[in-house]
């Protein structure tokens, strides 16, 4: 039964080929999938882009809307809607937000904050 | 008016490379009835007789057995000169040219299992070069190598060590036999 399950047919190469090629497979993940560091957050208030903040200042940013104002944070390279007016309040709830290409929307107080990195990534949003 | 007859002459080398194309091509078939996540994705297990070729006749008999499988498919599939058709081709070609770069590694540390690998990986490189260059130009499709990588190490070893396996317990096949195993139904051997 042993006999199964050791491999003489795999030479010390072939290791070394297999390991390799995880290796390979596992370097093409990271540097193709990572949506990116991001650089600057995009502040759109009623479709129309109210400020473009650098990530690398620590700042709270009001942004006024229809309902009221809505409080962004951008804190040690992360951004998150701190409050704002709309009624379900999901976007304040989507919490912390730091890969480029990420999105919190505050639709009733037409409001959007963006990540961007350096190069534009797609989403299902702009493909 | 005699009805002039053309006829190929064929030796019984060709005779083999004909036989071990076909089971080259039944491998593939039987692949076609497997699900597969993502087209492009499968197990190419046609390959384990390319690479059993490749050990026991050679490279030129297993650049034949490939591309006379990859022929065969395109003409019985309806794929010939269709898009499918030629990035088989791409692959197919790719893994050929490292197979010929794979016979200049020591076989005394590298085996059938690493020539199954990187070949399985020039296929994919092949296929996706001509997929981004020619059928669909747009960075999206950078997405899917990691997962065409992952599969091409994944089914490239197994069909690796299949093929080290058969290699390892099978006798080579003997011109001489041809005649005998055809008369007593014996099965036949790559």
């Amino acid at each position: 039964m042993l006999s199964h399950l050791s491999l003489p047919q795999i030479k010390p190469g072939d290791w070394f080929t297999l390991f390799a090629g995880m290796a390979g497979v596992a370097f093409l993940a990271a540097t193709l999938w990572q949506g990116g560091a991001a650089d600057k957050a995009v502040i759109r208030s009623g479709g129309k882009i109210f400020r473009e903040a650098s990530l690398a200042t620590n700042q709270t940013i009001d942004v006024p809307g229809p309902l009221g104002v809505t409080h962004i944070a951008i804190t040690d390279r992360r951004v998150r809607v701190a409050s704002d007016p709309s009624p379900r309040q999901y976007c304040v709830r989507q919490g912390w937000i730091a890969q480029a290409g990420e999105i919190a929307i505050c639709l009733p107080n037409q409001v959007s904050v963006e990540l961007r990195g350096r190069q534009r990534n797609y989403d299902s949003l702009n493909y | 008016m005699t009805a002039s007859t053309i006829k190929l002459i064929s030796t019984p080398e060709d005779h083999h490379l004909a036989r071990m194309a076909a089971l080259a091509f039944g491998l593939s078939t039987l692949e076609m009835a497997f699900p597969s996540p993502l087209p492009g994705v499968k197990p190419g297990l046609a390959n384990i007789v390319t690479l059993i070729v490749l050990t026991r006749y050679g490279w030129r008999a297993a650049a034949w057995v490939t591309m006379l499988r990859v022929m065969a498919g395109g003409l019985l599939f309806g794929s010939f000169l269709a898009p499918g058709f030629f990035l088989s081709v791409s692959g197919a070609l790719c893994s050929l040219v490292m197979l010929g770069a794979c016979s200049h590694l020591p076989t005394r540390w590298f085996g059938t299992v690493t020539q199954s690998i990187l070949a399985a990986f020039a296929h994919i490189t092949g296929q996706l070069c001509l997929a981004y260059f020619l059928l669909i130009p747009h960075v999206g499709l950078l997405y899917l190598v990691p997962i065409f990588a992952a599969a091409a190490l994944l089914f490239g070893t197994v069909n690796g060590l299949i093929a080290a396996r058969y290699l390892n317990t099978e006798k080579p096949f003997n011109h001489r036999d041809t005649e005998t195993q055809r008369k007593t139904g014996e099965p036949y051997a790559i």
